[in-house]
């Protein structure tokens, strides 16, 4: 009883007009945690940034999730057109750029844990913002999963692949989060 | 098996527990450190064993049973045992938050009572001071979602989709989510005593909640948890009302109580991350030993406090905003005219929401914050009394020459401005720094939130629920006993918690189980005069469940009202309406000759409609 019957004569919005609105009202939210956790950087550390910082890997790991972002995008385009060769390629791809980001920012905290730990002030900005961004890639990974096995089973067609589109939506979300979480941790000074 | 899925989710939940704990002893064990240290072990099982409650409880079978491309099943049950299911029907969620919610209600206010026994002498009498730290604290978390819940979870639900005539709310299955979040949270925060208890009061603010015992640990989950299901209600109402209202439903024509919610689900929608991002702040310190408020490693306390401010400022307006809403509704029709000044009030409903973000550190005005910010906060703060001023002025402008109909609803209605005006202006002394320094952590602060929140809010909760009472339950409740609960209530009220302003003027401290003899006569009447208090709520819960049960049958509009929610049956069908209304003009113009605020939809009428449209 999700879903009453009759509730789909009497819409007059779309269900996939409803989809995108919560998505975006969901990502309005997400956003205000996001913003919460840089104002506490700035807060607590200022412009302050250790010189042991690896500024290679966080460039690495930065082109690695964009990238991820444009066959993501590719990804969307193909499920939406009916082209489910373009989809699966590309839904793929984005799932291996983003477990390349996850395994460059495993790297970056064992070499962290060593220069600026946990419990020193740059050590506890750093942990808590890369680890709860990485949490919300590793979600987004697995989005990304269940969508590309219901998608290899036929189930998003041209004209329906709201699936797909929220998945990887949300996914840019979590980059554009990064694209403002790389400058306030490698950049600023 | 009417409680199989309870059975499901409750046994699934166990082996999460038991996963996450076993996994976190398992890395702590490979980190060389202890591995059955309690409060990791507790954090990682209880994020497992919560997902393990959700699918077991249903999401499993009507949800994420999709995500693995299996059809979701169906769930037929259609009498009592839906109450204790994932149902996704929004009046089932809604009798479903309201009971819950009353439940909670009592037991915070038995631990009130408690208090005040101790309270009622100089010196021990029931509890030390730990204990009593613990029960305030207690006190306060359940008493805040009880404020937060009961009108944003309940009214909101059974009656934002009746209002705008709409079906069900934007995403039925999240409902149910946001709602069955909700137990765990009851499970951790009445297991607190176990562990310790948490004496650092809901506001927990390091460093104390930093280092008391593990308890602390459960309240920051259960409050996590809580922001969860606040944040999925919001988005759900938001998305509800803008797309689901009945053709002719334009924004001019809202009942004023669904524009009180959309506002207050803009504040819960954002600022809500905010308090889970503090709580997880004193989380990862207390288990993964960062430095956020240890200013030995660069870290500072007042950080907790703006973060937590920033959220839980604009909270107290997802309480009373609903508030609001409740009462102008009563008030319009029981006055027989037109909403006063309904252009105004939903300005000044969206004037708070944006105001409600920029007052958070007047908290902070004797924690030790920068001098210049003092100013600027003082000003917000004082600002926020116009809108506030507007909605109180369009109460009184309704009830005007109006031809008052005095029910037990609009009692209480009229109780809510009659309270709310005395915790309004003692706001503007907390509001000023200077007499703001004097006051701060005394009891005119807990008199003062007393009369905006229990005098204000509770007011309005039973305000509705005796307005609502037939359209949910299908029954009438006793009148008479209606209107004793009123008076009983009222006076009794006033009679605790006007002192308390004198009792604070006189540097009665909060927040502590002793206090000097000088302060023994008022603390004693308060005492006295709360278990009076406590007593009226004997007659509420006895009116209601014995009305339930065996009421007269209610009518379909027994006030005779104009909104939606009373032109179908009571208790509504499951689709709420036969056939879809049509909304013609404004809810509120009684009296307005010629002026019609529905139709009834014609059977099948509503696909011509859609085909017109489309």
């Amino acid at each position: 009883m999700a879903v009453h019957a009759p509730a789909e004569a009497r819409r007059h919005v779309s269900r996939l007009a409803i989809n995108r609105l919560g998505l975006w009202l969901f990502l309005l939210s997400e956003g205000f945690l996001f913003a919460a956790i840089i104002s506490s950087r700035y807060y607590l550390q200022g412009l302050n940034r250790p010189e042991t910082l690896n500024q290679v890997l966080g460039l690495g790991i930065t082109i690695v999730l964009i990238a991820s972002s444009l066959s993501a995008y590719r990804a969307e385009t193909s499920a939406a057109h009916g082209d489910q060769k373009g989809f699966s390629r590309n839904t793929l791809a984005t799932i291996i750029f983003g477990a390349l980001f996850l395994v460059g920012v495993s790297i970056e905290w064992r070499e962290a844990f060593h220069q600026f730990p946990p419990y020193t002030g740059f050590g506890t900005i750093f942990f808590t913002m890369t680890g709860i961004h990485a949490f919300h890639v590793l979600t987004g990974l697995l989005a990304l999963g269940v969508v590309f096995f219901l998608g290899r089973d036929g189930r998003f067609t041209k004209g329906a692949s709201w699936g797909v589109e929220g998945t990887v939506k949300y996914w840019h979300f979590v980059d554009v989060a990064w694209v403002f979480i790389y400058p306030t941790l490698y950049l600023v000074n | 098996m009417a409680l199989l899925p309870l059975v499901r989710g409750l046994s699934l939940g166990a082996v999460g527990f038991l996963l996450g704990g076993g996994l976190a002893a398992g890395i702590r064990g490979l980190m060389g450190l202890d591995p059955w240290s309690a409060e990791p072990v507790i954090v990682v099982g209880y994020v497992f064993g919560l997902i393990g409650w959700l699918l077991g409880v249903g999401l499993w079978g009507t949800w994420a049973r999709e995500w693995l491309g299996l059809a979701p099943k169906k769930d037929h049950v259609h009498d009592w045992r839906r109450y204790f299911r994932f149902c996704t029907d929004h009046k089932v969620i809604g009798v479903q938050y309201l009971v819950t919610f009353m439940v909670i209600m009592l037991l915070g206010g038995l631990l009130a009572v408690l208090m005040r026994v101790e309270l009622m002498q100089p010196g021990k009498t029931l509890m030390g001071p730990g204990q009593f730290n613990n029960a305030m604290s207690l006190h306060g978390i359940l008493m805040v979602a009880v404020a937060v819940a009961t009108i944003m979870g309940g009214f909101a639900n059974f009656l934002v989709p009746l209002l705008i005539g709409a079906e069900d709310v934007a995403f039925p299955r999240l409902n149910a989510l946001s709602y069955w979040i909700i137990p765990p949270v009851a499970v951790l925060l009445l297991a607190t005593p176990l562990m310790g208890g948490f004496d650092a009061g809901w506001t927990a603010y390091p460093p104390l909640s930093v280092i008391n015992a593990p308890g602390q640990t459960l309240y920051l989950l259960a409050f996590l948890t809580f922001g969860i299901s606040s944040i999925v209600g919001g988005m759900n109402f938001l998305a509800t009302i803008i797309t689901l209202r009945a053709p002719g439903m334009s924004w001019s024509r809202l009942p004023i109580f669904v524009w009180s919610i959309f506002a207050a689900a803009l504040i819960s929608l954002t600022a809500t991350q905010f308090v889970a991002y503090g709580l997880l702040m004193i989380i990862l310190e207390r288990v993964a030993g960062t430095s956020f408020f240890n200013s030995a490693q660069g870290g500072a306390p007042l950080l907790y406090q703006h973060i937590f401010w920033f959220y839980s400022h604009p909270a107290v307006y997802i309480m009373i905003l609903p508030a609001f809403g409740v009462v102008l509704e009563v008030l319009a029709h029981f006055s027989r005219k037109p909403l006063f000044a309904y252009k105004w009030v939903v300005g000044a409903f969206l004037s708070i929401v944006v105001l409600s973000f920029f007052v958070w550190a007047h908290h902070l005005f004797t924690s030790g914050m920068a001098d210049y910010l003092h100013l600027p906060f003082m000003v917000t703060t004082e600002l926020i009394s116009i809108p506030t001023g507007v909605v109180f002025l369009a109460g009184l402008g309704t009830i005007w020459l109006g031809r008052l109909w005095l029910t037990t609803p609009m009692l209480f209605a009229l109780g809510f401005l009659f309270n709310f005006l005395i915790g309004g202006i003692t706001g503007i002394f907390l509001a000023d720094v200077p007499t703001d320094i004097q006051l701060q952590d005394t009891y005119f602060v807990v008199a003062h939130f007393h009369y905006t929140i229990m005098g204000g809010e509770v007011f309005a909760i039973m305000a509705g629920g005796y307005y609502w009472f037939p359209k949910i339950t299908g029954r009438m409740y006793n009148d008479r006993l209606g209107k004793l609960h009123f008076w009983w209530m009222l006076v009794t009220y006033n009679l605790t918690f006007l002192p308390m302003f004198w009792a604070g003027v006189q540097g009665m401290n909060r927040r502590v189980a002793d206090f000097p003899p000088e302060l023994a006569g008022v603390n004693l009447f308060a005492s006295i005069a709360s278990f009076f208090l406590a007593a009226s709520f004997v007659v509420l819960v006895y009116n209601l469940v014995v009305s339930w049960k065996r009421g007269p049958v209610a009518a379909a509009n027994p006030w005779r009202a104009r909104t939606l929610e009373w032109q179908t049956t009571s208790p509504p069908p499951l689709e709420n309406f036969p056939a879809e209304p049509q909304v013609m003009g404004s809810p509120y113009d009684y009296g307005v000759p010629g002026s019609v605020h529905s139709r009834p939809g014609i059977a099948g009428g509503a696909q011509e409609v859609k085909h017109a449209q489309g």
